[in-house]
Order: structure tokens, then C-alpha cells, then sequence
């Protein structure tokens, strides 16, 4: 591996990232109108939206890593570009490492623009410091971006990577405690739930949320996230071959 | 003794999928010079060229470029590979594509532009690979590949759709890098420019039927055109 090939490989995908205006404004503006929305709605129950907000604050990053590193690696995939960057002197690890800051400086702006106006102008309020929370959706975000290297070797086609979500994204969504406590679940359910890495993040949040210090069990939590990420990396650069048929 | 081959290939088998693909070929290349590996669609072609290139899985047999394994780590500097449908990136301009791949090599944006303008492309530098004509993204991803001055340079059909004014300013350019001792295969399967060819390839059903300097295959079959002495060739093995 080396560090002047990741940063020239990072480099070169957020170029492509700008290049494409119509995207960079949808991941900058649609987290922050989603949950301007879900704020309206909420509007007779803050303390709910407290919740709710900051769940998504974490989940759009997630989502958003999981579909543009699906989608773009695909393209490497079928384009021919990644055989070639494989005859070139690219180690998958600059490859990967290269996508993850890459597409974290994209998750790092979402999450800024989603934050300020949550913060600022939505009412929403945690004990805990704001910057807990901006590290715990920087990291769920890798989380999503390691997922979507996984699958992009399964999937064929642009379409088949989309069909992806309902099946590594959506149950994550439904079980870490967005839409309902994971403790009023099934009892067969939370056991899923617990061996769901987003659901980690959700408990790192609540930890934010409850105490004004920064606890230990946010750590935990933090790290059994970040360990997810880490093995579904290693999983997904397994995928990534030099030699194919 | 001969000297070392650049290229050295002995007894390669491939299969895709349960199809053998190359039934056991073996050639030498020799360096500083231009070899065309031709044939019709389907016969081998680009396995062949990523066998060479270290991106294929051989079932048997060895490819030994400039004296290691082919796709060997200390290759990746040395050797460049253009493939058959432009391998770049469609949102990055055609000045920002040759300066990714330079700059993975160590090479500069001035030099990227150099070989930018040596395809022909000065004019589009800065308009985005994914609104090109097909000819030029041929061009662009063949820039990609230039920029680094490879040892060994290894092209897919790079003529293929390209304007004949600009095919014969590629051909010269070819020319030129094996002159200054650069290794060439590049894939065709036009008969007229197997002519501008040191030495021939002709694969056929997984095999090779022809392995030749151009002259040499003209006068071996009593023919005065490639063309020709390529149907010779094929009805002859067809005949035994």
C-alpha cells in the first residue's frame, strides 16, 4: 500500500463526485429537507423527534455511503477500469482506502449540513456534545461504504446493486430502533437486532443523547461499529481480483 | 544464444467456464519490436492479451514478461495494457482521466497533457470522457497508457472505429516506441494492418496457425496479400 496512490485514488473519485452537480446537491439537501419533514410532523412531540432526528442524522450517511460505493465500485467492476487499475501499480487497500476517504469527505458534508440545520433550526437537542454524534455518523457512514464494497461483487448490474438495499440496508434500518425501541421488540427479534452493526450506532446515539459526558459505553459501542466496518472492508477487498476468468 | 524475449509464453491454457479458450499456445516476442495478434472475433484474442497482462486465470502453462511472472508486481511500472472498449472514467474530463493514470505512475500534469495532445485530443482536453465519440474514448484510454512509457505496451483492438488519418498517425506512433525499444502486441482483426507488423500472430480456434514475419507468411503460402495468405493457411489445416 501506499499513502501517494490512496490520496491520488481519493482525489480522483471526489472528482468525479463534483463533476456530477445534480448528485452533490442531493446529498447535501435531502437529509436536511427529510428531516425538516419528519420535524413537521413530529411537531406536538419534540422529545420524540430528539429521537427520531438524531437516528436519521446517522442513517442517511449510512444509506448514502451503502449506495454510491455499490454503484461506483460496480462501474469500476464492469467498466474495465479496475482491470486496469489491477495491471497498474493500485494496491486494493489504496483502492478501498482511497473510496473511504473519499466518500467519508461526502458523508463528513452531509452529515455537517444535516447537523447544523437539525441543531440550529430544528429544535433538536442532545445532553451530550455535538461533535459525539458527528464521530458516531462519520463512522456508521464507513460502515455503509464497506457494506456496499461487499455487494458490489454480487451484483451484475447497476439494477441488481439498488435491489442490494432491502436486503443488507432496510432490516438494519427496521431493527436498530428508528421506527420502534429495540427493547419492546419480539423477544427472538432483539436478538437480531443485537447482531446488527447499525444498531450499535443507535445505542452510541442514545448514550449522546442521555448523558452530557462522553460515557464509556459510547466507546463500546462506537468500536463494535467500527470493527463491522473494518471486517466488511476486509471482506469486500477479498472481492476485488486481480486475475478473473 | 538469442536474446531474452520480452515476452515469453509456453504451452498457455485457458478455460472460461467449462470453454477452452486457448488449447495450449507458446510464443516468444522479441523486444523492440511490433507484433499483431490477429484473428476473428472469438478466437482468443483478448484472453491471449490478458494472459499477458497478469488479469487472466490460467488453467496451464507459463507467460514470462521481461523475465517475471506476467502481472508480477515489479510489471505494474513496466507494463501498460489498453483494453478493447476504453477503460476510463466517464464523469472526469479527458485531461483529468491521463493525469489520474500519470499520476500513478509519478508522472505530472504537463506530461499528461503531452500525451493527450499525441492522441489527437488537445482540442477536447476539458470536455468529460462519457461525451466523447466512441473513436475518442479509443483515444483517450490509449493516452492513459502512453503517459507512463511502458516497456511493454499491450493493446486491444486500439484501431478499432478511429478515423484512418489518425489510425495511421497510431501506427507511426507504434512505430516510433518500438524503435525506441519498446515491446508492442496489439490486437487487430483488419488484414491491413498486419502489414505494418514486425512479426504475426494468427490465432484460430484457441490455436495458433501462423507465428511469422509478414514476408515470410507471403512467401510460404505463394500469396501476395495477407488476406490471402491467411485463407491459404486456414484450408490447409481444414484439408488435413
Amino acid at each position: 500500500m501506499s499513502l501517494r496512490i490512496t490520496f491520488i485514488t481519493a482525489g480522483r473519485i471526489l472528482r468525479q463526485l463534483l463533476n456530477d452537480h445534480r448528485t452533490v446537491g442531493l446529498i447535501l439537501a435531502v437529509p436536511a429537507l427529510i428531516i425538516a419533514l419528519i420535524s413537521a410532523i413530529m411537531d406536538e412531540a419534540p422529545q420524540v423527534f430528539d429521537k427520531t432526528g438524531l437516528i436519521l442524522l446517522a442513517a442517511f450517511p449510512f444509506m448514502l455511503m451503502f449506495m454510491i460505493t455499490s454503484i461506483t465500485l460496480l462501474r469500476e467492476r464492469t467498466g474495465g477500469t479496475l482491470e486496469r487499475l489491477m495491471t497498474t501499480p493500485t494496491a486494493k487497500l489504496d483502492l478501498v482506502v482511497g473510496y473511504a476517504l473519499a466518500f467519508g469527505a461526502a458523508a463528513a458534508a452531509q452529515t455537517a449540513v444535516a447537523a447544523t440545520v437539525a441543531f440550529a433550526f430544528l429544535g433538536l437537542d442532545t445532553a451530550g456534545p455535538a461533535w459525539a454524534v458527528f464521530l458516531i455518523c462519520i463512522v456508521t457512514s464507513m460502515l455503509g461504504m464497506a457494506l456496499g464494497l461487499f455487494v458490489s461483487a454480487f451484483a451484475t448490474t447497476e439494477f441488481q446493486a439498488i435491489q442490494f438495499m432491502p436486503v443488507f440496508v432496510v432490516p438494519q434500518l427496521f431493527l436498530c430502533g428508528l421506527i420502534w425501541p429495540a427493547d419492546q421488540m419480539a423477544g427472538w427479534l432483539q436478538g437480531v437486532s443485537d447482531a446488527l452493526p447499525l444498531t450499535y450506532a443507535v445505542k452510541a446515539l442514545t448514550e449522546v443523547q442521555l448523558h452530557p459526558d462522553v460515557t464509556a459505553d459510547m466507546w463500546a459501542d462506537l468500536a463494535v461499529v467500527l470493527g463491522a466496518a473494518v471486517v466488511a472492508t476486509v471482506l469486500g477487498a477479498a472481492t476485488l481480483r486481480r486475475r478473473t476468468n | 544464444m538469442p536474446p531474452t524475449p520480452a515476452v515469453a509464453v509456453t504451452d498457455l491454457v485457458v478455460d472460461r467456464g467449462k470453454r477452452p479458450v486457448l488449447k495450449g499456445v507458446s510464443t516468444a516476442i522479441a523486444a523492440g519490436t511490433v507484433t499483431g495478434l490477429l484473428g476473428p472475433s472469438g478466437s482468443g484474442k483478448t484472453t491471449f492479451i490478458r494472459a499477458v497482462v497478469g488479469t487472466q486465470k490460467v488453467k496451464g502453462g507459463t507467460v514470462t514478461v521481461l523475465g517475471e511472472p506476467a502481472g508480477a508486481k515489479p510489471l505494474r511500472g513496466r507494463v501498460a495494457y489498453v483494453t478493447q472498449d476504453a477503460s476510463i472514467y466517464r464523469d472526469l474530463s479527458v485531461k483529468a482521466n491521463v493525469a489520474y493514470f500519470a499520476a500513478l505512475y509519478g508522472r505530472g500534469r504537463r506530461e499528461a497533457m503531452r500525451a493527450v495532445e499525441s492522441v489527437g485530443m488537445g482540442d477536447h482536453a476539458d470536455k468529460l470522457a462519457g461525451n466523447l465519440s466512441g473513436g475518442q474514448k479509443t483515444r483517450t484510454s490509449l493516452a492513459c497508457a502512453l503517459v507512463i512509457e511502458p516497456e511493454v505496451l499491450v493493446l486491444d483492438e486500439p484501431t478499432v472505429g478511429l478515423d484512418p488519418v489518425i489510425r495511421e498517425e497510431l501506427w507511426d506512433r507504434f512505430r516510433a516506441l518500438a524503435e525506441g525499444g519498446a515491446t508492442l502486441l496489439v490486437s487487430s482483426h483488419v488484414m491491413d494492418e498486419a502489414d505494418r507488423c514486425d512479426r504475426l500472430l494468427l490465432l484460430r480456434e484457441g490455436r495458433f496457425i501462423a507465428d511469422d514475419t509478414p514476408a515470410d507468411l507471403r512467401a510460404a503460402t505463394g500469396t501476395a496479400n495477407l488476406e490471402a495468405a491467411f485463407l491459404h493457411l486456414i484450408r490447409e489445416l481444414e484439408a488435413n
